[in-house]
């Protein structure tokens, strides 16, 4: 990965306290894995940055490397790595996504 | 060999799975007829003990490394030891069995 491209993932996740890397947008999810992670982070009521990579071809590629995770989305929290879809859903599932989300806000 | 079998036979001799399903979901989808593209695999192994959810899926990622690169474009997965398989299970009882009242017939 180019350190362009990692400099711009690291200040994304540094910026959004809650950061999902989804395809589309939150409004218009252009994947069904996506539009359920965003649906969930509604339900928790949590604020959340997001970037779509169907639009940067550079952080599509890059934040797999980035995460050595090998699909989108990708929902990082206070810049730690949380999972992708299926993990989100069973963090959500057992209450253990909103303590994440809650853990830090102050 | 197709990618469905290549990822059954990767899962099993890598993980020692209990329960292993791997289920070709592309027709779900927006990809031509026949494809295999989007897969769910669920996978029940006493490797997993003691590993967070994080680290399970990227166990199976690293085995299915070949796989997501060159075909895979959705992987929904679910991961389990088994202790917590028995305990879902017991979640989701099996239907009853028939107790012979049917007039079908």
């Amino acid at each position: 990965m180019d350190p362009e491209t990692k400099a711009r993932i690291d200040s994304q996740i540094k910026d959004n306290r809650v950061m999902l890397f989804m395809k589309g947008t939150p409004q218009f999810p252009q994947c069904g894995f996506s539009a359920q992670v965003v649906e969930i982070l509604n339900r928790e009521e949590a604020a959340f940055g997001s970037l779509d990579v169907l639009s940067d071809e550079g952080i599509r590629q890059g934040i797999k490397e980035y995460s050595d995770w090998p699909t989108i989305p990708q929902l990082y929290v206070d810049g730690e790595f949380v999972g992708g879809c299926d993990i989100v859903i069973e963090m959500y599932q057992s209450g253990e996504l909103g303590k994440t989300l809650a853990a830090k806000t102050t | 060999m197709s990618v469905e079998s290549r990822m059954i036979e990767n899962l099993r001799s890598a993980l020692d799975p209990t329960h292993l399903s791997v289920v070709n979901e592309s027709d779900m989808h927006n990809v031509p007829p026949g494809s295999e593209s989007h897969f769910k695999v669920v996978v029940v192994s006493p490797r997993f003990e003691g590993d967070a959810l994080v680290k399970r899926h990227r166990t199976v990622n690293l085995v299915l490394a070949e796989e997501l690169r060159d075909h895979i474009h959705a992987l929904a997965l679910h991961t389990y030891t088994p202790d917590e398989w028995v305990s879902r299970a017991a979640e989701h009882p099996a239907s009853p069995s028939c107790r012979g009242g049917s007039n079908a017939g």
